[in-house]
């Protein structure tokens, strides 16, 4: 008589720095699905993991901005073959964690692959189409060029659980910054596996790093740190905006809001290149003209 | 002294007698000596070419004279004779494992020995000390001296200091021949690079060096480049040789045959010799010895069968 | 202050100085005389061959490329391709005539309408990926293909144009499904069938700097390479092949002079885009005259290589040396005419004296070799009766001394001083590894004579100063300038030319306005 064979679970960690690490804390939760059943235990965040995110994020800002466009292009396509090739694995994790059909969830990992084809396209083009040269009338060479605002915290909503993580992220980091994504609460499963892709598409450590846990202990500590540049918010929920939006006060760091339903992900209103220019700086310079 | 200014360029700018350094364009240059495919018979005269121009180096607080035995030992016979490979240039000690390095190898030694002066590596010390160190170096029988420049008074555009403790280390080396370590690390920019280069051939130098080792980035291919150019320029103005020794951060056997095309495609034969061209170095010397037992024998080598030095 | 202690005081500060200014002693080197100041370039430490050795393949006979098959000419009329550095047969390549042109439209005209024409940008971006990825991937080979049919050094075509041409293809690739941010308040709309005609100079990097805008904006193709260099296009065919692109979206129609002329006279060719000589681009622009297909032309050039006496000197030869000897000076863009500032005009030509010498001429698949094989006996023949004519109007001329070999063509890289504007190698293409000299005084005469020609294509500035760059470069009238530096090219960079040099430009956001309707 055959023995069963015994599956090896995964343990779903969180990825920072390039590598995956468990919360400082020790602490986790437990994940359901919308049944109720036990899916997966994942880390719960704390304030330090957050701290430790965003040095993370910091060192590899300035490596990733000095990358010539092209080349993080090239990373961002990698990321959608790399997606693409494990289309399934993901749609699994979908259907898995939020009850979605298969085919809503091959469906929405095939629109995440081709958003990252998108916004790869994205990397050596934009400042040509959002820079200028101005015609300022004094003999001067004077262009405006927008460059990376830096560090940019990245929130995800409930739901989609792939799609809103991968259309909000891509924009952020095409232009050099990098971020720290706080992963769906309610189904973070996808988004951590999608940090495997992450991790094998040639992308630096540090670009992007992504949390789990809980995001109303989060929100004051990302709102309050001074060393966070940007604050992209898709969450979608009106208290975590108020909250977030005041962390403007503290050091001027930008704010931007994507306020979709679920639904809207995906359509045209989840891809939009003027996304790119919520966490770029404009930069002008001059230069006389003359012998 | 050979004037900085004089004719017609007295009325010109510094810098048209010091030419500014692109440092896009120099860099694609200097990356291009690295693509040069070097094999068979021209890798194993060039590795053993790096094995003659080398000094061989130990500069650590916790040197003895038990360290430096090892070290003359190693540059005197590198690998076994049937290689035949010539010994090191040189090796180069801190001014206390002078007179050791002397009794080990002896009056007439093909390898010379060379000692670091003038407050090495930092510099930050009064001119006296930085020549009564340089004194007693070569008096307990250094050949050669490599000393530092004040880089803090080039920074802060005492370019005169620097020229003037350059000259003054010059007078007391006596026959031992001076090197001019100009830290290129902490000058940062090429520009920056040439003109320290300018100061120290017009000061006296015999051999322009790039870095201590201490500091990083030390040697790169584009800063010596650099100074490869500003050692060209001088000869034709002036008629005189000058050397030129990277030192740091080579440590392959590939990236000192790269050297090696960078001073043969910039300045010709004539510098190809130890006489105006070194490598301070320390673990390249096995990898190198490596290559060339590799390229005799026809495998890939292990470190367990070269000795450290 | 008594007399004494002011004596006193003097005595101090004097002994100080003594200290601190001894006189510099001698180096330990001696000073060679002036008339020996010389380096030598010779043969201490001579590298040795360094073959490139990955074998690859090459077809005995290729055939063209028309709706995603190879497929034989009509006619069956082949001609033969040739290694110019070795003088042997390569293999055969397909001569298309007028049938087969027809034939190729056809299916560029079906694929238009009834797949490419429909198909979402994002989906067309995605084939131009996937051909990006797979020029990566076969780099190699390709790289090998192209010095051994064209004769340019391996080191440049694997470090170059390989690398280069997959450059575009991703670049493009992703304009497919952004067009509408390239033209603002506009709808963007494809031509249709677009006729391309592409020289020997870079014959893969022309392929793609035409396929990959023009399939990026919803175009079709038919491409014709040029005679002497038909390998890697068809190499890319079976690239094509590969990535699915569907049939018909590309053809190659590989031919002689004929050929080109069947497909810029073919009436359903919405779109021509040339690039070749001036003498050739006038015929073109003749034959499509009143035909309403939309035109660009990138031909010749004569660019002036400007040298100011505060340049980074050392950086500046390099810039005249990739400028002039860069693909043995096959390049339309190429900074033939220098112009040295008077007052650093001997320092430039004894460092450019010496660079040449170690530029090493020879066999293009050593990878140690800087410039390679002349593309065909007639372009040498052209090159040597240029030079000989500026040797007639009483030019110098001054060459490496490198050895040669037996078979094939060569020439060694040449400048030629005492060279005025007036003489023939001063303002006629030349298309060699040949440089003229000439001087200058003021900036502003700089520019004068750098634009007194009619073309226009590119130029270079080499200047410490800023100011003095963006002055010059407005007042160039060239497509492109370069300030300190020289041929470099970006997809996202335009290129093309004023005046005789032609019109339209390639790469760029500029680039793609010659592949769309805008109306």
């Amino acid at each position: 008589m055959s023995a069963v064979r015994l599956d090896v679970r995964k343990t779903y960690k969180m990825f920072v720095g390039g590598s995956f690490v468990r919360s400082e804390s020790g602490r986790s939760l437990a994940v359901h699905d919308p049944q109720g059943r036990a899916l997966d235990n994942i880390c719960h965040a704390s304030r330090k993991d957050l701290r430790d995110a965003v040095v993370a994020a910091r060192s590899a800002t300035d490596g990733w901005a000095k990358k010539t466009p092209y080349l993080r292009g090239q990373i961002l396509y990698r990321a959608a073959e790399m997606l693409e090739t494990r289309a399934d694995s993901l749609a699994g994790e979908i259907a898995r964690s939020t009850g979605a059909t298969t085919g809503k969830a091959r469906a929405e990992v095939n629109l995440a692959i081709d958003r990252l084809v998108y916004f790869a396209g994205w990397t050596d083009k934009f400042t040509q189409v959002f820079g200028a040269v101005n015609p300022v009338a004094s003999s001067h060479f004077n262009f405006t060029s927008p460059e990376p605002t830096g560090v940019v915290a990245v929130l995800a909503p409930d739901e989609p659980s792939l799609l809103p993580l991968v259309s909000t992220l891509a924009p952020v980091i095409l232009s050099g910054n990098s971020a720290i994504a706080i992963a769906s609460e309610k189904y973070p499963l996808p988004a951590l596996t999608f940090a495997e892709i992450l991790a094998t598409s040639d992308l630096p450590g540090g670009v992007i790093n992504i949390l789990s846990g809980n995001r109303q202990e989060l929100i004051p500590h990302i709102a309050s740190h001074l060393d966070i540049n940007a604050i992209v918010d898709a969450s979608g929920m009106e208290e975590t905006h108020l909250a977030l939006q005041a962390g403007t006060a503290v050091n001027l760091k930008r704010y931007a809001r994507r306020s979709l339903a679920a639904e809207a992900w995906f359509g045209p209103a989840g891809e939009d290149a003027y996304w790119i220019l919520d966490t770029v700086e404009f930069k002008t310079a001059w230069h006389p003209i003359g012998l | 002294m050979t004037q900085l200014l004089s004719g017609s360029a007295r009325f010109r700018s510094i810098r048209a007698t010091v030419p500014t350094v692109d440092q896009v364009t120099v860099e694609d240059r200097a990356a291009a000596f690295t693509r040069r495919s070097i094999k068979t018979s021209a890798k194993l005269a060039g590795l053993k070419m790096v094995v003659s121009m080398m000094d061989l180096t130990t500069l650590e607080g916790k040197d003895t004279p038990g360290k430096v035995a090892y070290l003359c030992r190693k540059a005197l016979h590198p690998i076994e004779s049937r290689y035949d490979t010539p010994p090191c240039a040189a090796v180069c000690v801190y001014p206390n494992m002078v007179r050791h390095a002397r009794r080990f190898l002896g009056d007439l030694s093909p390898v010379k020995v060379a000692s670091v002066a003038t407050g090495f590596p930092s510099g930050q010390y009064a001119l006296r000390t930085k020549l009564e160190e340089t004194r007693r170096a070569a008096g307990d029988g250094a050949d050669e001296i490599d000393m530092v420049i004040d880089r803090g008074a080039f920074l802060s555009g005492d370019f005169q200091k620097v020229s003037d403790e350059i000259a003054a280390v010059k007078e007391v080396c006596g026959a031992a021949h001076l090197k001019v370590i100009l830290e290129t690390g902490e000058l940062v920019t090429y520009d920056n690079v040439r003109l320290a280069s300018q100061i120290a051939m017009e000061a006296g130098a015999d051999f322009i060096k790039t870095s201590t080792g201490k500091v990083q980035p030390a040697a790169t291919m584009p800063v010596t480049l650099v100074m490869l150019e500003a050692i060209r320029d001088y000869f034709f103005a002036t008629g005189i040789r000058i050397g030129m020794k990277p030192a740091g951060g080579i440590r392959t056997a590939k990236q000192s045959l790269a050297y090696l095309v960078m001073v043969k495609e910039t300045l010709g034969d004539d510098w190809l010799s130890p006489g105006l061209f070194r490598l301070g170095a320390s673990t390249l010397l096995n990898d190198v010895l490596m290559q060339i037992v590799k390229t005799v024998d026809g495998n890939y080598q292990s470190a367990d069968y070269f000795s450290l030095p | 202050m008594t007399m004494k202690s002011k004596a006193t005081a003097k005595l101090k500060v004097r002994r100080a100085v003594a200290v601190l200014k001894p006189v510099a002693p001698a180096h330990v080197q001696p000073v060679i005389a002036d008339r020996d100041r010389r380096l030598k370039f010779g043969d201490k430490w001579d590298y040795t061959p360094a073959p490139e050795t990955v074998p690859v393949k090459i077809a005995p006979r290729y055939e063209l490329f028309i709706d995603g098959k190879f497929t034989a000419p009509q006619a069956g009329k082949y001609f033969d391709s040739i290694n110019p550095a070795t003088e042997e047969k390569l293999c055969e390549i397909a001569n298309g005539g007028a049938e087969d042109v027809d034939r190729a439209v056809k299916a560029a005209r079906r694929a238009y309408e009834t797949v490419w024409s429909k198909m979402p940008g994002r989906e067309r971006g995605k084939y131009l990926f996937r051909v990006a990825r797979l020029v990566q991937e076969r780099a190699r080979e390709l790289a090998i293909l192209e010095t051994m049919d064209g004769g340019k050094p391996i080191k440049e075509s694997r470090d170059f144009d390989m690398p280069t041409v997959a450059a575009h293809f991703f670049h493009h690739g992703g304009w497919a499904d952004k067009l509408q941010y390239a033209f603002p308040g506009r709808t963007p709309r494809p031509l249709g069938v677009a006729g391309q005609i592409i020289p020997w100079n870079f014959p893969l990097l022309m392929a793609a700097w035409k396929i990959a805008p023009a399939l990026a904006c919803g175009n079709t193709v038919v491409l014709k390479p040029s005679k002497t260099t038909s390998i890697t296009a068809l190499h890319l065919a079976a690239i094509f092949q590969e990535a699915g692109l569907p049939d018909g979206v590309v053809n190659i129609v590989t031919g002689t002079a004929e050929t080109g002329r069947a497909i810029y006279h073919h009436p359903d060719v919405n779109k021509i885009a040339f690039t070749g000589s001036t003498e050739v681009g006038k015929i073109i622009a003749q034959a499509c005259a009143g035909t309403g297909k939309r035109l660009t032309l990138e031909l010749g050039g004569k660019a002036a290589n400007i040298i100011l006496e505060d340049a980074p000197l050392n950086q500046a030869v390099e810039g005249i040396v990739s400028g002039i000897y860069f693909n043995q000076g096959h390049v339309c863009c190429a900074g033939s005419r220098l112009f040295v500032q008077e007052g650093v005009f001997g320092t430039v030509v004894r460092k450019l004296r010496d660079r040449i010498q170690t530029l090493r001429v020879g066999n293009p698949l050593d990878k140690n070799t800087d410039i390679g094989a002349i593309n065909s006996s007639a372009q040498l023949e052209k090159i040597r009766e240029l030079v000989q004519c500026g040797i007639d109007e009483g030019a110098e001329v001054e060459q490496s001394s490198c050895t040669l070999p037996a078979k094939g063509y060569w020439f060694r890289p040449t400048f030629l001083t005492n060279v005025t504007m007036s003489h023939r190698v001063a303002r006629e293409e030349i298309f060699g590894p040949v440089l003229s000299v000439m001087s200058f005084r003021t900036p502003e005469e700089a520019i004068e004579r750098a634009n007194n020609t009619p073309y226009g294509l590119s130029a270079g500035v080499w200047t410490d100063k800023g100011s003095k760059i963006f002055k010059m470069v407005n007042q160039l009238r060239a497509g492109v300038v370069w300030a300190n530096s020289y041929n470099k090219f970006d997809p996202a960079s335009p290129f093309g030319g004023y005046k005789e040099s032609g019109f339209g430009r390639e790469g760029g956001v500029q680039g793609l306005a010659g592949y769309v309707n805008l109306s």
